[in-house]
């Protein structure tokens, strides 16, 4: 084997791991290490302080609340948009005319920048003068302060991304569902099995590749929620809508506290990594792969 | 155990008629084999039986219940698909049983039916693996098993050796033919393979373009077909047929008119002395085919190209030969295809003397 033969492999390579070392490995790696620093992004020296950090951050009141949003947030999202979206796809798992352009509906929020979401929801969503309040007028119900009061605001922003997400979810389970063999259909038929047997009993097994696909998907993507947040409420009000990742950004780019925001950020990494991993090793022997 | 009636059953698919007029009993206990080319409608009618596909007009009758409006499950009827249909997530034991639990049969009489059915089909050490953990034939054993347990009054199988390599097929075609004696079920069955259909069926039904063409018994098929199409369908290799044109020397005396004459590959005979009275006609071989105990020879001639089978006898080495097929085993077609049978003398034709005194 000549030299270029054995080397060009890795050369083919190299871009891709350079990269990705470059935006992702080495940032973690320098995130794990400011985290031990006390630094304020200027000062040409970082004072070493241990797991001090840490220690700080685990007995915040105001952090133990961002957590508790984010969690409250991301089981929301998540059960609302795979929920929705496995509704709908049943719905619009046939082809005419009119599927498709619900289907097409439903996806277009997909592809819409984040920001011009948030900003279309706060108007929607505006107490005085905003379309949803007006639509619950006329059905008969007093306002509704959406975005601007403590018990509403996150599970607006819930709805909001429902909205954006379901339309791919629907899409993915459409797919799945595409897949599944007519002739399943016919012999559950002949097998006299009910309608609802049929779909909890071997559609939904025959899905499970796929729900497992969109949650994982979707727990991560809500984890690291924070345009909508920065752009709607800022964290507010009082603090009600603050999640990991706004508070992060706050802590490292407003207060310029970095080790600060540095510890935020390995705690986000460690609960998306053992959240990962928990819901492989528990899921994925319940997991139906072809 | 059933008899299937099919009444004046017709099937349109938009604008498509796939089955203009259909008239057809299934006698009770009979393994029917439905046979034909592709999109000829065979597995249309198949799953119009089963309730897969509502007919567009006519009857089916299952015993003395006409079952129009019966949803598949309740037609008490089993099916066997090509592809097994199998639940993918479900285990051989889910697989079998799944239809007796959406009947609300006990535990323990479930468990007593699966131990006894996969004890027949050869299934019982992998009542617990997966589908796709399994081999095409052992597949194929799970959609018997599954179709069997419900213990139906009609089988029917749509293609079910389709995806098993030609040893495994052979074999469970004897499987599903003692079967058939074991359970004395009516079978209906849908194959393309007319070996399939003639190794099988005690009653064969040969169809093209959603019209029956004859619904026979095997033998009765090969040696009596009522038409061109059944003539050319059955048998390997197919009859050798050719316009009526193109024959020279033979002398025919009919009352209708013959548009095509016929003959099986295994009636004629090659080189035979003139002793044997028949239709000679003169060709070269254009290839041979050996197959131990038979020869298949490929004969060019003057009517067209043709095949002659024999059985047991030296490979013919010479170029040119001379096939004979004796009169009793020719057959007669009119123009529409149509057998024709009554009333036809053939013989060599007599050489006229031309002028003289």
């Amino acid at each position: 084997m000549t030299l270029w033969a054995k080397l060009r492999p890795y050369g083919m390579v190299a871009p891709a791991i350079l990269v990705f070392s470059l935006f992702f490995i080495y940032p973690i790696f320098y995130m794990i290490y400011l985290s031990m620093f006390d630094w304020n992004f200027v000062s040409p020296t970082k004072a070493f302080v241990g797991l001090q950090n840490f220690q700080d951050l685990l007995s915040e009141e105001d952090f133990r609340k961002v957590l508790t949003n984010t969690s409250i947030y991301t089981i929301l999202t998540v059960t609302l948009t795979t929920g929705l979206a496995l509704l709908l796809a049943l719905w619009l798992n046939k082809r005419n005319i009119f599927h498709g352009f619900v289907q097409g509906a439903i996806f277009s929020p997909h592809i819409i920048s984040l920001v011009s979401i948030s900003l279309l929801w706060s108007w929607l969503m505006d107490p005085e003068y905003g379309l949803l309040n007006w639509v619950i007028g006329l059905v008969g119900f007093g306002k509704l302060q959406w975005l601007s009061h403590p018990s509403t605001a996150l599970v607006s922003l819930v709805m909001v991304a429902v909205w954006k997400g379901v339309g791919y979810n629907a899409l993915v389970f459409i797919a799945g569902l595409q897949s599944i063999p007519a002739d399943i259909y016919e012999a559950a038929s002949l097998d006299r099995s009910k309608p609802w047997t049929t779909f909890t009993k071997l559609i939904l097994p025959m899905l499970s590749p796929t729900i497992f696909f969109l949650v994982i998907i979707n727990m991560i993507g809500s984890f690291q929620v924070f345009e909508t947040i920065a752009i709607m409420t800022q964290g507010g009000p009082i603090n009600s809508t603050n999640t990991l990742v706004y508070y992060i950004y706050e802590n490292g780019f407003r207060f310029f506290k970095i080790g600060y925001a540095s510890a935020a950020g390995v705690i986000l990494l460690i609960i998306v990594g053992i959240l990962t991993i928990v819901y492989f090793k528990l899921l994925s022997n319940r997991v139906h792969y072809r | 155990m059933a008899k299937i009636e099919l009444r004046n059953i017709s099937k349109k698919f938009k604008d498509d008629t796939v089955i203009p007029n259909l008239n057809l009993t299934i006698k009770d206990g009979s393994f029917t084999v439905l046979v034909g080319p592709s999109g000829c409608g065979k597995s249309t009618t198949l799953r119009m039986v089963a309730g897969l596909e509502q007919q567009s007009d006519g009857d089916i009758w299952i015993d003395d219940k006409c079952v129009n409006d019966t949803p598949p499950g309740l037609r008490d009827v089993a099916m066997v698909f090509q592809n097994y249909a199998l639940y993918p997530t479900m285990t051989v034991r889910g697989n079998i049983e799944f239809g007796l639990k959406n009947r609300g049969v006990a535990k323990t009489d479930r468990n007593t039916l699966v131990t006894d059915i996969s004890e027949i089909v050869g299934l019982a050490p992998y009542l617990d693996k997966k589908p796709q953990q399994l081999s095409g034939g052992q597949r194929q054993r799970v959609a018997l098993a599954r179709a069997m347990v419900k213990q139906p009054k009609v089988f029917i199988l749509d293609e079910p050796l389709s995806n098993l390599d030609a040893k495994l097929r052979g074999q469970m075609r004897t499987e599903l033919i003692q079967l058939h004696k074991r359970l004395g079920t009516t079978f209906v069955y849908v194959t393309h393979d007319q070996v399939e259909a003639m190794s099988m069926g005690d009653q064969i039904v040969v169809m093209n373009k959603g019209v029956i063409q004859q619904a026979d018994s095997p033998m009765k098929l090969y040696h009596d077909p009522e038409n061109l199409f059944t003539a050319e369908f059955i048998g390997t290799p197919a009859m050798n047929t050719m316009s009526m044109k193109d024959v020279r020397g033979l002398d025919v005396q009919a009352n209708g008119y013959i548009a095509s004459l016929g003959f099986r590959p295994e009636q004629a005979l090659l080189n035979a002395g003139p002793e044997v009275r028949g239709h000679v006609i003169e060709g070269e071989i254009v290839t041979r085919e050996s197959l131990g105990a038979e020869q298949i020879y490929q004969i060019r001639t003057g009517g067209g190209v043709f095949f002659v089978k024999t059985f047991l006898a030296p490979l013919a080495t010479a170029d040119r030969v001379k096939v004979t097929i004796p009169y009793e085993h020719l057959y007669y077609f009119g123009p529409g295809g149509e057998r024709l049978r009554a009333g036809i003398e053939a013989g060599a034709k007599q050489l006229v003397q031309a002028g003289g005194i």
